[in-house]
């Protein structure tokens, strides 16, 4: 196996060569291509183009009466584009949303498609014009015209987004703005829809018709958790397009087959789609701000954070209303907060850790009561300064009772941005009240059996 | 090839497959209708797609072809993609489409290889998943009451019938669900559970229909009888009625054209579908493109008339003899004519040259003119624009003024509009 993904690599094998170059190409003209689909939240049209893409193909069959491949890709490209077309009437001139529309379409022209197949095969001459290999695509079988003519659809699809890059730019994101402007944004989404037809025209032979949508989605899908900036989208989706493209053949080429299975090997295209596929869960899962565990740790951290403000702000309020009393944290936020124990152990444990509380004694399991250490004390002021600052801002500018702000402000006090608490400080300040403003409100009774002298 | 000739030649067995072919359309439709109101068509799109690595992935799993087992896995994959592709959209923030787009994708391309894996032990054809055996459904039967049926044809049917009980059921929570879902959770149902449950049942058509139809063509039986019926009316009740129509229809026209044509049953029921629709949008009376040319064309016509009569009235008002007014009004000689035909045509227009308002088309002439005046004295009075601002605007408004409106305008307007100009009376 080893000699055969050297022999790949080198590319010394003329058959395995030509594939690789076609689907790494490909991948790189989908995904560049298909950013701008994925943006213009138009993804599935290509879907749409690629099932219309078979009655095209049937068609020319007919027009011509023999499998000839250039006319098989003149009649999908006439039928893709008439099909977008089509689909942009419907959203522009009825009711019927776009997705509904996309829906029919890959429907009705796939049916239609098979009703030709069938005649095709039914006719003397046609005897399997080699219709069906079309729907599932046969990256293995493809030749140097085929990778030929992926380069020059490549080419041609990575040279029109260069030139009009800043116009498609715009249209992709301020579509009414560009209007204003006054570009032709007809004719630039005209060329966008263009250009997802003949890539994804390009592209039917070897994955086929039902997965060629995936080289337009996916590796744009995965480029956008990584970076905000399209430019960088456009060369991820195509590095990803372009990767995905060649591992996939790399690996329907040489992964070992299980006995007695796959008479004709893996097949290339859906291991491409897998590729890709692959590329994208990493993304969602890894990508540095928009990946899932990037959000799931900022979650836990800001929960963690808040918890723990929390903690110190009931630990000051009740130093307020008892001076030197020790702090029941149990009692007092499982009463108040609704905390199960564990929870109200952990936010000790980690407040403990941080050198912001102590035990009274020298090592006490956590469970007993605390006091703020001087750290603690510190932090606890600012959290109660931020929340009673809200509070007065409340109660001043928006006119809502004493009683009610507490909770408003509870909510709020962990993600006042700093400079918004330095504006508010400054007020204080001017009307001569600079340390923790009192509480506007009566604060709660301490817990019966918490707080009281020890 | 008429339908009543067809009729006269048709077998039993053909009558078994319309039968099966109608069923499964119309238990497809009726979730449908409700995807393309949810705008959640591409989802029915998704989960057909879906079905192919539910089946393979069933057999490699069992190791049998029971039906049971592979409705099980087609379904249980169908509403993972739902579901996953709702996951993607929002903790992903990945826009809805291209999530459906990688979801049922990535598990189309698992479905190949695993059919290509199972393809050495067990003959699971890809084309038959895709195309369906509409063709043979006649010869797999079970005997009901005595009758030989075909046995997708009961399959098929009480799907249908569980559809539509549930839609019955529900009809009230369905409809406020799709069209204002946050009021259905303010009632308290809860949107989220029946979004659920729609997919549920389209998981469950779609599964149980790719058998007689095939995976990709149970799409077009989803979306297109409801997309079409969206141009058609705009009641949810006539709505489903008509989707359900048009469902049977395609499938029995569907079935002759096949039959005519020799051809893939399925695929022919799945473009007459979509012909209907294409049909739908051209020349839906209300909301088609043709009748919205229609009406176009008609609203053009209307203010090229009253545009003649309101110049030809300002001629008379001042008592000149001219005809170069129109010109100016109307600035492509063939509308005014066309206008000028038209007027003559209702009697509003005297025959002879020059150009004379009958008594009759004095009084509509005085009715534009009039509606002019009293929208120019509305902008100036209670928007305050400008003298030299007013005309144009006016100009424009005066066509779509209701007689309602004018009636308020006209409570306690002055005698002459900002201008000067004498505000004509509504009696001559």
């Amino acid at each position: 196996m080893w000699d055969d993904v050297v022999r790949l690599l080198t590319l010394q094998d003329a058959n395995t060569r030509v594939v690789l170059i076609g689907a790494g190409l490909l991948g790189l003209a989908a995904g560049v291509v298909g950013s701008f689909a994925v943006l213009r939240r138009r993804a599935l049209v290509g879907d749409a183009v690629a099932h219309a893409a078979l009655p095209g193909i049937g068609l020319a069959f007919f027009v011509v009466g023999e499998r000839d491949f250039g006319a098989f890709l003149l009649g999908a490209l006439v039928m893709g584009a008439a099909c977008a077309g089509l689909i942009s009437l419907v959203r522009a001139y009825t009711r019927v949303k776009e997705d509904a529309a996309i829906a029919v379409a890959v429907g009705g022209f796939f049916g239609l498609g098979i009703v030709l197949s069938r005649l095709a095969q039914n006719s003397p001459e046609g005897n399997k014009a080699g219709l069906d290999g079309f729907i599932y695509g046969k990256a293995a079988s493809m030749i140097a015209s085929d990778a030929r003519l992926i380069a020059w659809v490549a080419g041609g699809a990575l040279l029109g987004v260069a030139l009009l890059y800043k116009e498609l730019k715009v249209l992709s994101f301020d579509r009414d703005f560009a209007q204003a402007q006054g570009w032709p944004t007809l004719a630039l989404d005209l060329l966008v829809m263009g250009l997802i037809c003949v890539v994804t025209v390009a592209g039917l032979p070897a994955v086929g018709i039902v997965l060629i949508v995936a080289l337009l989605v996916i590796p744009p899908a995965a480029a956008r958790f990584w970076t905000d900036r399209l430019g960088t989208m456009l060369v991820l989706a195509g590095a990803i397009g372009l990767g995905a493209g060649v591992l996939g053949t790399a690996v329907s080429a040489t992964a070992p087959v299980p006995a007695g299975m796959l008479s004709r090997g893996w097949p290339t295209g859906p291991a491409i789609v897998l590729c890709a596929g692959a590329a994208f869960l990493a993304s969602l899962l890894a990508a540095p701000r928009r990946g899932v565990v990037a959000g799931a740790l900022r979650r836990v951290g800001l929960r963690r954070r808040i918890q723990l403000q929390n903690l110190l702000r009931a630990m000051h309020e009740a130093a307020e209303g008892s001076p030197g009393a020790l702090f029941e944290p149990g009692v007092e936020l499982m009463l108040e907060r609704g905390w199960s124990p564990s929870r109200v152990r952990a936010v000790v444990r980690r407040a403990r850790r941080a050198g912001l509380v102590e035990p009274p004694g020298a090592d006490d399991p956590g469970r007993g009561p605390l006091r703020l250490t001087e750290a603690g004390a510190r932090a606890a002021a600012s959290v109660v300064r931020a929340h009673r600052q809200w509070e007065l801002f409340l109660i001043e500018h928006a006119d809502i009772a004493p009683d009610h702000v507490d909770r408003d402000a509870d909510q709020i006090e962990h993600v006042l941005p700093p400079d918004l608490l330095r504006t508010l400080e400054e007020r204080l300040a001017a009307s001569g009240r600079a340390t923790v403003p009192v509480s506007p409100h009566p604060l709660p009774k301490p817990a019966p059996g918490a707080g009281g002298t020890p | 090839m008429s339908a009543t000739v067809a009729a006269a030649f048709l077998r039993p067995d053909d009558w078994w497959t319309i039968a099966t072919a109608a069923v499964c359309s119309v238990a497809c439709a009726i979730p449908g209708c409700f995807l393309v109101l949810r705008r959640q068509s591409l989802l029915g799109d998704a989960i057909s797609h879906a079905i192919l690595p539910g089946l393979a992935g069933a057999f490699l799993l069992t190791g049998s072809r029971d039906p049971w087992w592979m409705l099980l896995g087609a379904g249980a994959v169908g509403l993972a993609t739902a579901a996953l592709s709702g996951v993607l959209h929002r903790r992903g923030r990945v826009p809805p489409d291209a999530a459906m787009g990688v979801v049922f994708s990535v598990f189309f391309a698992l479905g190949v290889v695993l059919i290509s894996l199972a393809a050495a032990r067990v003959d699971l054809d890809p084309g038959c998943v895709l195309y369906g055996t509409l063709e043979i459904v006649a010869f797999d039967t079970l005997s009901v009451a005595g009758v030989e049926v075909p046995r997708v044809l009961v399959t098929l049917s009480v799907v249908l019938l569980v559809n539509a009980a549930l839609v019955a059921a529900f009809f009230k929570e369905l409809k406020v669900a799709s069209f204002d879902p946050a009021l259905a959770t303010a009632m308290g149902f809860s949107a989220g559970l029946i979004h659920y449950a729609l997919m549920t049942a389209t998981a469950a058509t779609a599964v149980v229909s790719f058998e007689a139809v095939g995976s990709v063509l149970v799409v077009a039986m989803l979306v297109a009888p409801g997309a079409t019926a969206h141009l058609l009316t705009d009641r949810l009740g006539r709505l489903v009625a008509i989707a359900c129509l048009s469902a049977g229809l395609s499938a029995f026209v569907g079935y002759l054209v096949a039959l005519g044509l020799n051809t893939s049953v399925a695929g022919s029921v799945a473009t007459i579908a979509g012909g209907q629709f294409l049909l739908a949008v051209l020349l839906a009376p209300r909301h088609g493109v043709g009748a919205r040319a229609v009406a176009r064309r008609l609203l053009s016509l209307r203010i090229d008339r009253e545009d003649v009569l309101g110049t030809l009235y300002r001629r008379h008002e001042s008592g000149a003899a001219s005809g170069a007014e129109l010109a100016w009004a109307i600035p492509d000689p063939r509308r005014a004519a066309r206008a000028v035909r038209a007027l003559r045509r209702r009697g509003l227009l005297e025959r002879a040259d020059p150009l004379r308002l009958t008594p009759a088309g004095l009084d509509a002439a005085r009715g534009v003119v009039r509606t002019h005046r009293l929208w120019e004295t509305f902008l100036s009075r209670e928007l305050g624009l400008p003298l030299d601002h007013l005309h144009e605007a006016s100009h424009r408004a005066e066509h779509f003024i209701s007689p309602e409106i004018q009636r308020r305008l006209s409570a306690d307007s002055p005698d002459t509009d900002p201008h000067g100009k004498r505000i004509p009376p509504r009696e001559g």
